[in-house]
């Protein structure tokens, strides 16, 4: 298979870049000093993208690379591939469901207590050197509290299962209600907002979904609600987070995703109600192994002709 | 010269109500003092006397039957001698290794704690530290914060919490919670106790070496005790292994922190999640420059609901015992 040209479209493992190195002919991408010229040249070659969160296939992409048969996502996350041209055009697409559930609900979990907790202050506080005796900050319980999901799938519900530990109620916002979920629904976000304490993005980027908490969300959660992302950035109207934020309207913010990647606004750098983190969700070394050998299976079925492991089209 | 001393002054607020001594006073009181407004007692405030405290014991808490104390104030077996009448320490924590329990055991002086009313923060905390070091929490956060971000890149992956092997040291109230809280993550638990409690579904282990090496990471829910002493020494950092990771939310001393900083700075142990130290709030300057730990000041059951609950626990022990009713949660002599 060393002659069928697989297009990696940004650095995101070395592991999984290796393995593509080994088996396929690999164009990496971020190498090529002009981006058009270089699809012009090589666009025969190339049969398959590998994508991720940061970078994809879209409509401009796939045109431009007329032998393209499969995109390859080394994400769950589909929404920097055009799905409708790869649709139309009878490309495959797959993603990397499943292996990193876990590792995304652990650290929207994390991200829960280290905002209730003061985690991170706590930390910053000691290793200032400035800790003395008599210091009483009181920080925020979180058992009980109650936690609301936007979108109930894989994610959401490992997101319930962990929360439920730590006897929380949970209640979600889905497109439709699920009959057969014990949880309390609400037909809308704002809803949600205003009857949780903690609030969970964990729903796919669509374009129904881009900046589904807005500033009528953020308002109903008030200042003593905290927003909790692990979905994308865009899901989040982003300065009308951080007016809230810094105005106190809101309670605070464990944020792993943001709009402009890897911009973080800068006027939330000095808030201690918030924890900021560069997109590690599945940043683990067993996750993105489990991720990279599902990309290089899925590429090995499709040139095989055997059936994918985790098609999304 | 001593202007109008305490017991005087407070006598004449409230003419007749018994005594409750109190050193110094504990977070629970600085915060919530109207909590402590009883009709069933008084507080001797024995902070607000410019005399030493062994001669304002000897002149004014001769009659004083119970005493609140904390951490910065240990019932010593010099103070209980100062306090010929004590039949009751009431403390506003749940540890109670700062109180000499044999001389109270001697004395007949009964001994309540706040038992229960902090084990879910402090399993909070412990499960908040266990995902900050695994996954990079708090270091990423500074990364982040540090504008490192577009400048360095994807940052280092951390590693899974799922299929971990958490070993407890310490079944009680806070342990059993962690232990709840982990099995919803996929960990498995494994616990060491100073006797096995065969109603729980985890295995247990008899000694924490043994524990240690059949564990991925080690909670130290325990009290401290003369055996709990330094119980987490090398041997059994070393038995734990190089991506062992160790928490404590119980009590610095447990864990023998100079051979843990060592262990922490060659390799010998993966990270450590800490929010208390041996010798606070004094912490090792080795552990500050390590990215592989996450420090807290002794903040895992400062909550408001925890010290509300707390305050309402003492209170109605101090008031039972003023009322001859049984005590809520009086320590039970092994």
């Amino acid at each position: 298979m060393d002659s069928i040209g697989v297009l990696m479209a940004c650095p995101m493992n070395s592991y999984l870049e290796q393995q593509l190195d080994k088996r396929f002919k690999l164009f990496r991408f971020w190498t090529v000093p002009d981006k058009s010229l270089f699809l012009a040249s090589n666009k025969d070659s190339i049969q398959a993208v590998v994508g991720n969160a940061s970078a994809g296939a879209d409509a401009e992409l796939v045109e431009a690379l007329p032998k393209l048969e499969i995109v390859a996502s080394f994400s769950v996350g589909l929404d920097k591939i055009d799905l409708a041209k790869c649709k139309e055009k009878g490309i495959r697409v797959t993603n990397t469901p499943d292996v990193l559930t876990e590792d995304v609900a652990d650290l929207a979990i994390g991200l829960m207590l280290a905002v209730l907790r003061k985690l991170c202050e706590s930390d910053r506080y000691v290793r200032s050197g400035k800790w003395k005796k008599g210091d009483y900050v009181l920080t925020t319980k979180f058992t009980g509290k109650e936690v609301g999901i936007i979108g109930l799938g894989r994610i959401g519900m490992a997101i319930a299962k962990r929360a439920e530990a730590f006897s929380c109620p949970i209640s979600y916002y889905s497109r439709t209600k699920k009959p057969e979920i014990n949880y309390k629904y609400y037909p809308s976000v704002v809803e949600l907002a205003a009857h949780c304490d903690i609030l969970v993005v964990a729903c796919p980027l669509t374009k129904e979904t881009h900046h589904i908490v807005n500033r009528d969300v953020i308002n109903a959660l008030g200042p003593k609600g905290v927003l909790i992302n692990i979905g994308r950035g865009p899901h989040v109207d982003e300065p009308e987070l951080v007016s809230a934020l810094v105005e106190h309207r809101l309670g605070g913010a464990g944020l792993d995703v943001f709009e402009n990647e890897p911009y973080v606004p800068e006027e939330l750098f000095g808030l201690d109600n918030v924890v900021l983190l560069p997109h590690v969700g599945s940043g683990t070394v067993e996750t993105r192994e489990a991720m990279a050998d599902l990309v290089i299976g899925n590429l090995e079925a499709h040139f095989q002709k055997k059936p994918l492991l985790t098609p999304v089209v | 010269m001593e202007s109008q001393p305490p017991e005087e002054r407070s006598q004449q607020r409230s003419k007749g109500l018994p005594q409750v001594l109190v050193m110094k006073p504990p977070p629970l009181l600085t915060l919530f003092e109207d909590k402590f407004i009883s009709s069933k007692f008084q507080l001797l405030k024995a902070w607000e006397s410019t005399l030493p405290l062994d001669q304002f014991l000897t002149t004014y808490a001769g009659s004083v039957r119970a005493v609140l104390c904390s951490g910065a104030t240990p019932i010593t077996p010099r103070i209980i001698r100062l306090l010929p009448s004590l039949q009751l320490v009431v403390t506003d924590s749940a540890g109670v290794n700062h109180i000499d329990l044999n001389e109270c055991r001697r004395r007949g002086i009964a001994v309540t704690n706040a038992a229960g009313v902090f084990s879910d923060d402090a399993a909070d905390a412990a499960v908040g530290l266990l995902i900050d070091v695994l996954r990079k929490i708090s270091v990423a956060d500074r990364f982040v914060r540090h504008g490192l971000w577009p400048a360095k890149g994807d940052y280092p992956l951390g590693f899974k919490l799922g299929g971990k092997r958490v070993g407890i040291v310490g079944l009680g109230s806070i342990g059993s919670a962690v232990a709840k809280r982990l099995e919803a993550f996929g960990c498995t638990v494994l616990y060491n106790s100073r006797k096995p409690k065969p109603w729980v579904p985890y295995p247990f282990y008899s000694n924490v070496h043994e524990l240690a090496a059949d564990s991925d990471v080690l909670i130290v829910c325990c009290g401290l005790t003369a055996e709990t002493r330094h119980m987490i020494n090398r041997r059994v950092m070393v038995a734990l292994g190089k991506q062992g990771i160790i928490i404590n939310v119980a009590r610095g001393a447990i864990i023998d922190e100079k051979e843990m900083v060592e262990c922490l700075a060659h390799g010998e142990i993966g990270g450590a999640g800490l929010d208390v130290f041996e010798n606070e709030p004094n912490v090792p300057k080795q552990l500050l420059e390590l990215d592989n730990v996450v420090l807290s000041p002794h903040r895992a059951v400062f909550t408001p609901e925890g010290f509300m609950a707390a305050c309402d626990l003492v209170v109605a022990n101090l008031e039972a015992f003023f009322q001859d009713k049984p005590l809520l949660s009086p320590l039970i002599h092994e």
